[in-house]
């Protein structure tokens, strides 16, 4: 994960079944990596906001146009500044699991 | 307020939406829509023998008519067998919506009786799709699945409705209104204009259509284009139709097999115009090597297709039909007569292998000839293989929704079933399907649903006893390894045929043009058996992943 440039994919789509699947549908069919996944839903709950930790690739691009044309994505914006909350998670995990190791 | 249910709502729905015939198979999980559909007098079910022929059945349809046609499976083993027909549509933008039947909702994730994920398998396959998890959904789910099959670049849509669903009541106030398509993207004056500078700027511009040019009906538009700009026209697979074959700017097919003098012909312009195409690797060759020395402007309706696979200096996103029209009036009368000049002597130093004139000698000129005895309101189907390319490369095609064949998925079993749509949605026309001996045997059990519905549809088999495009490429690629595509056994085809109920001629025994004269003449369904010599290659050819100048045969017309 290190060795890589990383940018974090913020897409707004519906909330309901099936959505994270065509999202990742498109990751998996490229062998594409998605290296973490962070979804919550948005204040009104109808729709919901995902955000996937990535390397930065020549492929996101069109990768980012085909999301857009998926009936449930809303929006899509590469950021990555978001990659720090990432960081934090990881750092939270991580002692999460010492800690339980621990226990 | 009505009360309705699930499976009577979908019906009505269907009804507004100007459905008439609906191809499909009963099962356990789509039996209450079934039940409802007998009542329906708008619609016409079209039993077909397996659920790939019913999808593809609704293809020929919609490929037809360019409007979203319907088909049906149960769930299961039905959704399965109904999924190559929508990976076909989906490669090659035909609006479909296909309801599927599931098992009760309670029973869903159970590993129930004839329960398949059928939402999880349709997602890279479909444009869209929906598991519907209450009646009331239907009301907003079946005009939208239209609406999306319909909009933008066309595609399938699935609708998997579980089997309580179908029957559970609902009150209805008013049925939504029937679903259209979104208006194409405006296109921007400016790129019109940047787009114009450049066609009139170029010494040698080729424009260059696809399937897009025949879904947006702008096949007349695009030959005005042409003329005025002298600009040669290239087509790929799917936009074989746009054109007149005889049309002095074709300059045919590009790509893999395309003419040799084509290819040349490519690689010397200074600007594309490409419009519906993708560049699909059977059209570009090896891509960084093609026409690199052009500048591209791209014309798609699909976001996703503008620079995907090549950088272009303009891409227009829009309707192509609109964006032609736009730009006719700035596009400059040339006559170009260096271009064309310089392509007619490399088409004489390369004489195409397509024939001039039919006759016998060989598939190419036969399909010619059964070209030149048709109508030219015939609609044409392949199936996969030889037969398909020389089909390409010889019928003489005048205009229009008029070519049906499996571009981007190359499904073997395609052209009987789309021949019976066709038919059945156009049935003031005939319909032919160029087939192969080992691709009618995908879906000859629809041999069946011609008769029951007596179509107007003729197959003109070549019966080479092999697959023989794989064959071709084991001898050409793999030293002459021809393993497993030979078929060891003579199936008489005629005797079979006849067991179905078809009219039958049989080349073998007699072969005249007044024969062949006859055969299609006949209404309803009728086979033409011709065999042919496995050596029949379908020539010239790039290998493949090969750049398009590098092609094998074709620099002799033998
Ligand atoms: C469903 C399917 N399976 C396999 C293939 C691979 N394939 C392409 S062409 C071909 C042979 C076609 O044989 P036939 O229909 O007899 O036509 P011919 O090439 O002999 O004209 C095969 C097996 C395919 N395109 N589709």
């Amino acid at each position: 994960m290190a060795n890589h440039a990383h940018t974090v994919l913020d897409i707004l789509v519906n909330n309901h079944p099936g959505v994270m699947a065509h999202v990742t549908g498109l990751f998996s069919r490229r062998a594409f990596n998605v290296e973490a996944i962070l979804c919550l839903p948005v204040a009104d709950t109808s729709t919901s906001r995902i955000w996937l930790l990535v390397n930065e690739d020549g492929r996101l691009d069109q990768m980012m146009r085909q999301m857009r044309k998926l009936q449930d994505v809303y929006e899509v914006t590469a950021s990555a500044e978001h990659t720090k909350v990432f960081a934090d998670l990881a750092s939270v995990m991580s002692s999460e699991s010492n800690q339980s190791m621990a226990g | 307020m009505r009360e309705m249910t699930g499976a009577e709502c979908t019906v009505r729905l269907l009804e507004r939406q100007g459905i008439t015939i609906i191809s499909g198979i009963p099962g356990g999980a789509n039996l209450p829509l079934y039940d409802a559909l007998s009542r329906s007098k708008q619609i016409k079910h079209i039993l077909a023998r397996h659920e790939q022929g019913a999808g593809f059945i609704a293809q020929g349809m919609a490929r037809t008519t360019g409007k979203p046609a319907v088909c049906l499976a149960t769930s299961g083993p039905g959704a399965t067998n109904i999924v190559t027909a929508i990976a076909d549509a989906k490669l090659d933008s035909v609006p479909l919506v296909c309801i599927t039947g599931q098992v009760p909702t309670p029973l869903i994730g159970t590993d129930a009786f004839q329960e398949v994920d059928t939402y999880g398998m349709s997602i890279p396959i479909t444009k869209h799709n929906f598991l519907v998890r209450s009646a009331q959904e239907l009301l907003t789910v079946i005009p939208e699945a239209f609406r999306l099959a319909a909009s933008g670049r066309p595609g399938p849509v699935l609708v998997d409705i579980p089997r309580d669903v179908q029957l559970e009541h609902i009150a209805v106030d008013d049925l939504p209104a029937p679903a259209v398509a979104d208006a194409p993207p405006v296109v921007s004056d400016t790129d019109i204009a940047t787009a114009a500078e450049m066609i009139n700027r170029a010494a040698r511009p080729v424009l260059w259509v696809g399937g897009g040019v025949v879904a947006a009906q702008a096949d007349a538009i695009c030959k005005n284009l042409a003329e005025t700009a002298s600009m040669p026209v290239t087509m790929t697979l799917m936009g074989l139709s746009v054109i007149p074959r005889d049309h002095e700017l074709n300059i045919g097919m590009l790509g893999m097999h395309a003419e040799r003098y084509t290819n040349m012909a490519m690689e010397g312009c200074d600007l594309i115009v490409a419009a519906g195409v993708r560049f699909d690797d059977r059209a570009t060759g090896k891509v960084n090597e093609f026409c690199p020395n052009a500048k591209v402007i791209h014309i798609d309706i699909d976001h996703c297709e503008l620079d995907k696979l090549r950088s272009v200096s303009l891409g227009i996103l829009g309707d192509i039909h609109d964006v032609f029209s736009k730009l006719l009036p700035k596009i400059e009368t040339k006559p170009r007569k260096e271009w064309i000049g310089y392509i007619s002597a490399l088409k004489s130093a390369f004489p195409p292998h397509s024939p001039s004139e039919s006759g016998f000698e060989s598939p190419q000129k036969f399909i010619r000839l059964v070209g030149e005895l048709s109508d030219n309101s015939t609609i044409v189907t392949t199936d996969v293989g030889k037969h398909q390319m020389w089909t390409a490369q010889s019928y003489p095609f005048t205009g229009g929704r008029q070519w049906l064949t499996s571009g981007g998925l190359g499904t073997m079993g395609f052209g009987l079933p789309v021949a019976i749509g066709a038919a059945l949605a156009a049935p003031d026309k005939k319909v032919i399907c160029f087939s192969g001996d080992g691709s009618i045997l995908m879906n000859m059990q629809e041999l069946a649903t011609a008769v029951e519905h007596n179509v107007d549809v003729t197959v003109v088999l070549f019966n080479n006893q092999c697959l023989g495009l794989v064959h071709q490429q084991q001898e050409l690629f793999f030293e002459g390894n021809c393993f497993s595509s030979e078929y060891p056994i003579a199936l008489d085809y005629v005797a079979i045929l006849r067991g179905f109920g078809w009219h039958v001629c049989d080349l073998a025994e007699n072969c005249s043009e007044e024969i062949v004269k006859q055969a299609l003449a006949t209404e309803g369904p009728c086979l033409i058996h011709m065999p042919v010599s496995r050596e029949e290659k379908v020539l010239p050819m790039v290998p493949p992943g090969a750049a398009n100048r590098v092609m094998i045969g074709g620099d002799t017309n033998g």
